[in-house]
């Protein structure tokens, strides 16, 4: 207590001069004290703001640290407490390590070191431009309790009742609909024997003309039967050519991944740009599948997913345990926040499967071109788990040649040829095709 | 059943009462059917569970289950990197600057890496300080992934650990201190700074160690030359660059001769530039390809040839030496010799006669000349083998001086002449351990096998030539468990560096004067002109500066002792070495072993090479059987008490009285079966002489297959084929001139009037306009390109070309993209067989029925023009798709498989090819090539492709065709799209020399240019503009895009 009155003395000499010429008692003193320090435009170190210390952790220390979990650096839900409580250590001693701990670790100062030396010797990084107040929002900020999980109120639920009440309104009119043709099916039947009986009470001869059956006819009518035969052959033949077409041609192919890998938590909710992961495709023919270590530039600190991330039909938990899969395959080792070596490379299954005869460049289309992704691959950014959604069928590919103008602006390579051949062609914009975009040799080699 | 004939089946229906007809309507079957042997053995047909029923209804599930199943797509799975390393981009190449140093070929290289993947060397065009990649260089990269390396280290057979090996070997070396017994390093040339410091190291560590370096095929004789007359060991460099009268007493300098190399410089002076080219005199007893390439060739036995060396010597320096030479070769070696006088410090006189007095003489001749193509300061340090001092170790070796024997980068078991011998002397060291790749005759007889990695996979430095160093790194992590011969001999000397780093401290200490060791890895070379040519290299203990301080008396000596060479009474038998095969050390290569012989045309064998008058004389004969392959006689050689019987080819240009014989086959152990091709000449390598004299040559019965790629070897005097020309018609006169016109259109009849085949009226189709964008050509020059093969394996090796095998080679099955024909002129001359074409005169059939051979009808004329003149002109023409502007074979495929594309290329759509082989058919250049096979992972054709390892070397960019597709040269199409994406991607013009082909890259005589004729600036458009241009077959009307410079020789003896 008397340490950190000396701590106030020295931040807010102005206050405590106020305070000594009053004289007062303990209590009064600092009863009055909190409440000039609510008023004063100079903050109290001691008691920060939580909301504002939020925002600055984030910005300062979120890259290493968290509130209940061990990363780079300690856990830091309630640290000054327990720095007190523990090691005898005060604010003073925080303030001056988040400054500039490699001072604190050189002084000798017995807890420094051992710190520095269970987190692997790697300092934290100097903070000199947090001041007093800063750290004091921070702080506060850490010192909050575990807030209490926000169970999700079932608003779902009155939904799903109403749907399931519309399902049920569907049910009953169809329902009554086949109730009321039975009952006019039992009816006609009623009638037709109630015809029958009063036509035999009155000797009527109801014998049936024999007519020929409708398909006797049917053999019968030459011309009807070649027609069918035709009809039937060109049917067929349509089916069965519709059917050999899509041989191949996996449009929509949506395997199950090793890993549950969202696209539209990353690229979408995220947005994340496609060339962050897949890098290759500025430079490379293959996009490629991005190496775990490009993983774990994120998921170093991101070891969950936001409780909002969760829908309906993935759950916090899964998604959690698919971080889980990463880290195990990656070799990651969270609790002691370093990597063990042992790494399991994914065997991801392979959705885009070009023909090998068939050559297809990225980065002639991503850099070149400058082609969005998603005229390809759809809007991945909407996609829970990735699909195939071009045909990849060489028509597809010529079809895009030839309505897709070149994008020749700014390129020097194209300045000549470009000029003489749209003069060749009288066009101002020259299709991939003109280019010479459909020949064999350009995809096949 | 209307009529009521009645068939007799045979006349014993007459006889009413015939038994055999009864029998026969009882007896359906005249043979009885052995349904008692089939069904007899009941016991069987019970106990086994499978019933008829049960057999059907495993057949028809298993069809409607495997239908089911192809319904299915196949799961292909992908696995990045878990780390993917910064410099690796999958589906971008990288290159590394590294240099491959065998013991045989030595050269800066440049590796193409794909995913941490070597798949092809090229050139690195930096570092020509001497010698381009070869085509065994070239295809040195699938030695790599050879799947009979030997994995790891191993104990009398078995595998052990390295730990062990090291432990065991420095505990008998340790125990050989001080005992009176050598240990003694059998090397291959290293010409390393840093292994000749790690050997001193080594040496001082135990005391008693003998470095040995043995050269399989040696250059002792020069290295011994050089020493006495300049008191170092090495090889003098020869700059041909700089030589405009070249005269070679059988020195196959465009081949291997002392370490070979030479081309590049030999092929500057060769195109005619202001009218002058070097001229090339050539002196040799086997047709190498040196002499193919030569204005002039004599051919002499060996014997002969040291008479006219010192007849050579006698006329240019002085001297009276007086020699029993034919008329004919005097009078050459005289004209010669006023050639090299007049042409004074630029005439260069070598000879490949291993022998020192030849040596000494030609050291002589040149000094004299004061040829600016001779250089005795900066020495090629890439032969340093010594004979005496294996010869000795031998002799030691069976007396039981020696402890300890420890090999690397040498074969003696397969490559000495006595190799009982070694054997015996080997099992008399109590340690002995061969640092190889293989499990090959020697190292299986050692103890221990350490396994040594390609070079692809090592460290190592190289000093090519004085003051010239070369780096090596490795390209890829090594595949299997092995070990550096340098990495062992740290460890042996305690020294717990690694061999990187202590190439490091070599360099930085003692080559580099300051400047970066990263640039000189990055760039491959060093090149330090300031150098002193330090006498490290020296053997120790063999200098004896007293011994022969040789003077111009001394060379006259020489000369003398050489005039004194007495005729053989047999035969006289030439070693030599081929460019595919060379030492032999890559024989388990299949594309060297496939790579036709640029001479002979002839693939996967040795034969004896032996002249026609002698094959007249002996009954020899080599014919072409019905399905076109070659076969030949098969012959008993003597020579010293050793014989083998081994396959002739008649070979036109070979001396009379000489029979050559290629080193580096018959090879048998850690090789596929399919590799172990020909017979092993080692035997016959006595005292390590390449001429052997006394053979004695037997016809035996029996006949041998050859697979030859050439069956016809003559031009026929169809000289527009070949075009060539004289230097002094070529400087006299216009090419479209009158009568000595040499490089004229054909023309045509049009409306009677004779129109040149080039103007448009003639031609059946409509000229596409390619003004616009790219137009690729190709230009070879048929004066410098020396056939040396570099181009055929870098084609193999960039667009995945098959294997295919000897049988199917002999099918005519070959798969090569490219090749290279080689045509033997019938008179003495091309000119000469124009001249009898021309003369012919009608049919002449009743001449060539009555046997007239006088008669001059055309049948006769022909015939006699198949075959080779004795010493015929040889012409070398590189032959791949010509991508004709009007293809035949475009017009002709039903599928459109092939079409053209708007930058020249003709394009092959193996996916749409249906395999009718119109195509083929009507390709006037026979250069399309049909998949009969799928030789990929198919057990028929166990070559690389069809085991993972070897699979790693094939370039993902290209694909892998499958059976039943035609294929051929794509013109690289994609090297020049990758050439074009890159400039795009950095919004860029292309500059000239950016487009290469895998051919042109791989040409190191720049015969090959490739580019783009609308970049009005390019070479090759100026190539194009160039008189010497011609197109193949030309009349036709094809309007190829690859072009021919007409041959120019230089026939003015001055």
């Amino acid at each position: 207590m008397k340490k950190s009155y000396q701590s106030l003395e020295v931040n807010s000499t102005n206050n405590m001069k106020q305070v000594n010429h009053r004289k007062l008692g303990k209590n009064i003193l600092r009863l009055s004290l909190i409440i000039l320090l609510a008023f004063s435009t100079s903050l109290s170190a001691q008691e920060g703001d939580p909301a504002k210390g939020k925002s600055l952790f984030n910005a300062n220390c979120a890259a290493c640290h968290k509130l209940d979990k061990k990363m780079t650096g300690p856990a830091l839900r309630k640290v000054e407490q327990r720095l007190s409580d523990e090691q005898g250590l005060d604010r003073e001693w925080i303030a001056a390590w988040i400054r500039n701990s490699a001072a604190v670790i050189k002084s000798g100062d017995a807890y420094a070191n051992k710190i520095y030396d269970e987190y692997g010797g790697a300092a934290m990084t100097a903070m000199p431009q947090l001041t007093d107040e800063d750290i004091s929002h921070i702080l506060a900020y850490t010192a909050e309790d575990v807030p209490e999980p926000v169970v999700a109120q079932v608003t779902g639920g009155q939904d799903g009742s109403g749907s399931q009440e519309g399902g049920i309104s569907n049910k009953m009119i169809l329902g009554a609909l086949a109730v009321l043709f039975a009952l006019l099916a039992m009816a006609l039947v009623l009638v037709r024997q109630t015809l029958n009986r009063f036509a035999e009470a009155k000797g009527v001869d109801i014998s049936e003309t024999k007519g020929t059956p409708i398909w006797k006819a049917f053999v019968q009518n030459q011309f009807l039967v070649l027609v069918t035969a035709i009809f039937l052959l060109l049917a067929s033949g349509y089916f069965v050519y519709g059917y050999l077409m899509q041989v191949g041609v996996d449009q929509g192919y949506q395997p199950v991944q090793p890993i549950h890998y969202s696209h539209k938590i990353h690229a979408g909710d995220n947005g994340i740009d496609c060339k962050y992961c897949h890098s290759s495709a500025r430079v490379s023919k293959t996009s490629g599948i991005p190496s775990l270590n490009v993983c774990m530039n994120c998921h170093k600190s991101i070891y969950e997913v936001a409780p909002e991330t969760a829908s309906a039909e993935y759950s916090k938990e899964f998604y959690d345990g698919e971080i889980k899969k990463l880290y195990a395959a990656v070799g990651w080792d969270d609790a002691e926040q370093k990597y063990t070596g042992e790494t399991q490379p994914v065997k991801w299954v392979r959705i885009h499967n070009l023909p090998d005869f068939a050559y297809f460049n990225h980065s002639q289309h991503v850099s070149v071109a400058g082609i969005e992704c998603q005229t390809c691959h759809g809007p991945v950014e909407e996609m829970e788990i990735m699909y195939q959604y071009a045909p990849l069928t060489m028509g597809w590919c010529i079809n895009c040649h030839r309505e897709t103008n070149v994008n020749v602006k700014d390129n020097a390579y194209y300045e000549k040829i470009h000029a003489e051949l749209s003069k060749k062609y009288g066009v101002d914009q020259l299709t991939a095709a003109q280019m010479g975009g459909l020949e064999c040799g350009k995809c096949h080699y | 059943m209307s009529s009521n004939k009645k068939y007799w089946k045979s006349v014993e229906e007459l006889n009413e009462n015939s038994s055999i007809v009864e029998t026969l309507k009882q007896n359906e079957f005249v043979e009885e059917i052995p349904t008692d042997e089939f069904l007899g053995d009941k016991d069987s047909l019970e106990s086994s569970k499978t019933t008829r029923r049960d057999f059907l209804k495993y057949v028809g599930f298993s069809t409607a289950a495997a239908s089911l199943a192809a319904c299915e797509g196949p799961v292909i799975k992908s696995i990045p990197y878990v780390v993917q390393p910064e410099e690796i981009v999958p589906g971008v190449a990288n290159y590394y600057a590294t240099t491959i140093a065998d013991g045989f070929d030595f050269a800066s290289v440049l590796v193409k890496t794909r995913e941490g993947r070597p798949i092809k060397i090229e050139n690195n065009t930096l570092a020509a300080t001497h010698g381009s990649a070869n085509a065994r260089v070239n295809a040195s990269v699938l030695g790599l992934y050879d799947s009979l390396r030997v994995q790891g280290p191993m104990r009398e057979g078995e595998a052990i650990s390295w730990s062990d090996f090291e432990v065991e070997t420095t505990r008998v070396l340790e125990s050989l201190k001080g005992s009176g017994k050598d240990i003694v390093l059998l090397t291959q040339t290293y010409a390393s700074p840093s292994t000749r410091n790690l050997i001193a190291d080594f040496r001082e560590e135990y005391g008693n160690v003998r470095h040995v370096v043995y050269d399989a095929v040696s250059e002792s004789a020069a290295l011994e030359a050089f020493q006495k007359r300049y008191n170092k060991r090495g090889l003098a460099d020869y700059d041909f660059s700089k030589a405009m009268t070249i005269v070679s007493v059988s020195a196959d300098f465009l081949g291997d001769w002392q370490g070979g190399g030479f081309d590049s410089g030999y092929s500057k002076n060769r195109v005619p530039d202001h009218g002058k080219m070097s001229r090339h005199i050539q002196f040799e007893s086997n047709m190498s390809l040196t002499g193919a390439n030569a204005d002039k060739r004599v051919p002499m036995t060996p014997t002969q040839q040291k008479l006219a060396l010192a007849k050579l010597y006698s006329e240019v320096v002085g001297g009276s030496v007086s020699v029993d030479l034919p008329e004919h070769i005097a009078q050459a070696v005289s004209q010669a010799a006023t050639e090299l006088k007049k042409a004074g410090s630029k005439a260069v006189v070598v000879t490949g006669i291993q022998d020192v007095d030849a040596q000494t003489v030609v050291l002589g001749i040149n000094e004299h000349l004061n040829s600016a193509a001779f250089d005795s300061e900066t020495t090629i340090k890439t032969r340093q083998g010594n004979d005496n001092e294996v010869a000795r170790l031998v002799a030691d070796m069976n007396a039981g001086k020696v402890g300890a024997i420890i090999m690397s980068g040498v074969n003696p078991l397969y490559t000495l002449p006595n190799t009982d011998e070694f054997a015996a002397g080997l099992e008399k060291t109590e340690l002995s351990i061969a640092f190889s790749m293989k499990a090959d005759e020697t190292s299986t007889k050692c103890q221990y096998i350490a396994a040594a990695p390609h070079y692809l996979e090592s460290w190592g430095d190289v000093e090519i030539k004085t003051g010239h160093y070369s780096l090596m790194q490795p390209a890829i992590r090594p595949l299997f468990d092995t070990k550096q011969f340098q990495d062992c001999l740290l460890k042996w000397t305690n020294n717990s560096q690694s061999y990187n780093d202590y190439i490091k401290q070599i360099w930085s200490e003692d080559i580099l004067q300051g400047s970066s060791f990263n640039k000189a890895l990055h760039d491959g070379f060093f090149v330090n002109d300031t150098a002193e040519s330090d006498d490290l290299d020296v053997l120790e203990g063999d200098i004896d500066p007293e011994k022969d301080t040789a003077t111009v008396s001394g060379v006259g000596a020489a000369a003398r002792t050489l005039a004194g060479a007495k005729a053989s009474q047999k035969f006289e038998l030439v070693l030599y070495t081929k460019v595919s095969m060379g030492d032999g050390q890559q024989a388990n290569n299949p594309w060297l072993q496939e790579l036709p012989d640029p001479i002979t045309r002839t693939t996967w064998d040795n034969y004896l090479t032996v002249s026609q008058a002698d094959a007249d004389e002996l009954g020899i004969k080599n014919w072409n059987v019905a399905n076109g392959g070659l076969n030949g006689s098969l012959v008993e050689l003597t020579v010293n008490g050793v014989s083998v019987t081994i396959p002739a080819l008649i070979q036109p240009g070979q001396a009379k009285g000489s029979v050559g014989l290629a080193l580096g086959y018959g090879r048998k152990d850690g090789l596929k079966s399919e590799m172990q091709t020909g017979i092993n000449a080692y035997p016959f390598y006595n005292g390590f002489n390449a001429v052997q004299s006394d053979a004695n040559i037997t016809v035996l019965p029996g006949e041998h297959e050859f697979a030859c790629v050439q069956l016809h070897n003559t031009l026929m005097g169809r000289g527009d084929i070949i075009k060539e020309t004289t230097l002094e018609i070529f400087n006299t006169y216009d090419k479209e001139d009158h009568k000595h016109g040499w490089n004229k259109v054909p023309v045509v009849s049009l409306n009677h009037e004779e129109t040149p085949v080039t103007s448009p009226e003639v031609d059946l189709w409509d000229e596409f306009d390619r003004s616009i964008g790219h137009h690729f050509n190709l230009s070879i020059d048929l004066n410098a390109c020396t056939g040396c093969g570099a181009c055929v394996i870098a084609c193999h090796a960039e667009n995945n070309v098959p294997v295919v095998g000897k049988t199917e080679v002999r099918r005519s099955r070959d798969m090569h993209w490219l090749r290279i024909d080689r045509y033997y002129s019938s008179d003495e001359t091309f000119e000469g067989d124009n001249k009898e074409k021309e003369s012919a005169d009608g049919l002449g059939l009743g001449n060539y029925v009555f046997g007239d051979r006088e008669g001059d009808g055309s049948l006769s004329t022909f015939e006699r023009m198949e075959s080779p003149s004795d010493n015929p002109q040889v012409a070398f023409q590189p032959v791949m798709c010509q991508h004709c502007n009007h293809a035949p074979c475009e017009t002709v495929c039903p599928v459109a498989a092939t079409s053209h594309g708007r930058q020249g290329q003709n394009h092959m759509a193996y996916n749409r090819c249906v395999g009718t082989r119109y195509c083929a058919n009507n390709c006037p250049y026979k250069v399309r090539r049909f998949n009969w096979f799928l030789y990929a992972q198919n057990d028929e054709f166990d070559y690389h492709m069809n085991d993972d390892l070897g699979r790693m070397v094939l370039n993902p960019d290209v694909t892998v065709r499958s059976r039943g597709v035609m294929e051929k040269c794509s013109m690289c199409i994609q090297m020049t799209q990758k050439t074009i994406l890159d400039a795009k991607r950095d919004g860029r013009e292309i500059k000239d020399g950016e487009f290469q082909t895998a051919c042109s890259a791989a040409c190191s005589s720049g015969a090959m240019i490739f580019g783009d004729i609308n970049d009005k600036e390019s070479k090759v458009a100026h190539l194009k503009e160039d008189n010497r241009m011609y197109h193949l077959l030309e009349h036709v009307g094809t309007k190829p895009n690859v072009m021919y410079q007409t041959k120019v020789r230089n026939t003015t003896e001055a």
